[in-house]
C-alpha cells in the first residue's frame, strides 16, 4: 500500500511535465504514424497521448528489436515511425540496427535513460552506461536532452535529420530530466 | 534424407505466389528468400539476407501502412523461432491483410542442417494461435497450399498463419538482389512513393 502511494506520486510528477507534450507535437508535425514501444515510466505520458491519437498507432512490442524491423516495414509502406524504449532495451536491438545501414531508412528512437544520475538499481547501470556507445558503434547518431527546456529543440533536430536526411538518430532523454525512480524513501 | 510425403519448398512457394496480384512478399533470410527469388523476381518483394527474427515485424509494419494490400511473410522455422514474440505483437494488432507462412524443415538448412526446436517439441501453429492469431493452421497438401494462396488476397479476414512441413533437401541457391537500397526503393516505387 505504501509502495503504491509512492508509485502514484511518482506518476503524477511525471505527468505534470510539459516536455512529453512537446515531443508529441513534434511527432504530429512530422506525420509519424507508427509508434512501436516497450513501456517505460519516463515515456508513460507520451505513450498515453499516442494511444489516444487518431493519426498515430501505438504498437506494444515484446522486445525492442521488433520495433526496428517494424519501422522498416512501415517506411517501405510509406509511413514514418518512431521507437520508444528505455536504455536497457537498446542492447536488445543491436543486430536489428543493421537495417538502418542496409536500407538507409528514416530511423528515429527516443530513449529514456536509466543507470545514471542517482540510480538506485545496479542492474540498470551496465546497459545505461553503454547505451550511447552501442548506438555509435551501430552507426546511429546520438543526441541528448537533459534540461526540460531543451527537449523540444533536441527532439526536433533529431526528427529533422532522421526524416529529412535519412540519418538514423537516437535521442537520449537523461534520467536527470525524467527524474530518478524512487524505490524507498 | 528426404521423405516422400513432405512437400517441396519451391513448389509450395511458387504455388502460393502463382496468382499473387499486388501482394507484397517479405522473405526471411536464407532458403525462404531463395525460394521467393526462384518463383520470380518482383518489384514488391522484400528480400532479407540477415536481420534474423525480423521478417514478421517487417510484414506487420507494411500491413499496417498498406491495409488494402495483401502482405505475405514467407520464412523458415529457425527465423520464426527467433522472432516468436512478434506473433504476440501481430496477435494484438490483428491486421486483416497479413499472412504468415513458415516453411518448416525442422532444421537450420543454411548452416549445415542442425536440428531445430520444431522437430521435437515446438508447435508453431499452437504458438501462433495462443498469441491471438485465430486463423492458424498446418498445411500438408498442395491443394491446401493453393487454397491458402487464394485466401491471402482477402485483406479483411487475417491475420492468418500457416505452418508447412517441407522436405529437408538443400536445393540449389537462387540468389535474389541483396542491395537494400535498391530493394527498398523499388518496393516503395511500386507503391507510388518517390525517393526523398
Amino acid at each position: 500500500m505504501h509502495a503504491r502511494t509512492e508509485a502514484s506520486q511518482e506518476q503524477s510528477e511525471v505527468q505534470a511535465a510539459s516536455w512529453p507534450e512537446e515531443i508529441f507535437s513534434i511527432l504530429q508535425h512530422f506525420d509519424v504514424r507508427q509508434v512501436p514501444y516497450v513501456p517505460d515510466a519516463g515515456h508513460s505520458q507520451l505513450i498515453e497521448r499516442v494511444l489516444g491519437s487518431s493519426t498515430m498507432r501505438g504498437i506494444p512490442l515484446t522486445t525492442e528489436e521488433e520495433g526496428v524491423a517494424l519501422m522498416l516495414g512501415a517506411w517501405a509502406g510509406g509511413q514514418r515511425g518512431v521507437l520508444l524504449m528505455q536504455s536497457s532495451g537498446v542492447g536488445n536491438c543491436i543486430n536489428m540496427l543493421s537495417l538502418t545501414q542496409i536500407f538507409r531508412f528514416p530511423f528515429l528512437t527516443l530513449v529514456t535513460m536509466r543507470g545514471e544520475w542517482g540510480e538506485f538499481n545496479p542492474w540498470q547501470v551496465p546497459m545505461g552506461s553503454s547505451t550511447q556507445g552501442v548506438f555509435e558503434l551501430s552507426g546511429i547518431k546520438v543526441l541528448r536532452a537533459t534540461d526540460p527546456g531543451e527537449v523540444r529543440d533536441v527532439v526536433e533536430a533529431g526528427a529533422s535529420q532522421a526524416y529529412n536526411a535519412l540519418t538514423p538518430t537516437a535521442v537520449l532523454l537523461s534520467q536527470r530530466l525524467i527524474g530518478t525512480k524512487v524505490f524507498v524513501k | 534424407m528426404s521423405k516422400a510425403n513432405l512437400l517441396d519448398r519451391r513448389q509450395v512457394v511458387s504455388s502460393l505466389l502463382a496468382d499473387r496480384k499486388d501482394a507484397i512478399v517479405v522473405g526471411g533470410l536464407g532458403a525462404s528468400t531463395y525460394d521467393i527469388a526462384a518463383a520470380g523476381d518482383h518489384d514488391r518483394n522484400l528480400y532479407l539476407w540477415g536481420a534474423m527474427g525480423g521478417a514478421v515485424m517487417m510484414g506487420l509494419g507494411l500491413a499496417l501502412a498498406q491495409p488494402k494490400v495483401p502482405v505475405v511473410v514467407i520464412t523458415g522455422d529457425g527465423e520464426m523461432l527467433m522472432g516468436m514474440g512478434s506473433l504476440a505483437t501481430v496477435g494484438l494488432q490483428k491486421p486483416g491483410n497479413l499472412s504468415i507462412i513458415v516453411l518448416d524443415n525442422e532444421s537450420y538448412g543454411e548452416t549445415g542442417g542442425q536440428v531445430s526446436h520444431t522437430g521435437a517439441a515446438a508447435d508453431l501453429v499452437g504458438v501462433a494461435r495462443a498469441c491471438g492469431i485465430a486463423d492458424s493452421r498446418t498445411l500438408s497438401t498442395l491443394g491446401e497450399i493453393a487454397a491458402f494462396g487464394k485466401g491471402m488476397q482477402d485483406t479483411s479476414s487475417g491475420p492468418r498463419f500457416a505452418n508447412v512441413k517441407i522436405d529437408k533437401a538443400n536445393l540449389e541457391r537462387v540468389l535474389s538482389n541483396r542491395d537494400g537500397g535498391f530493394i527498398l526503393n523499388r518496393l516503395r516505387g511500386a507503391l507510388g512513393y518517390q525517393p526523398i
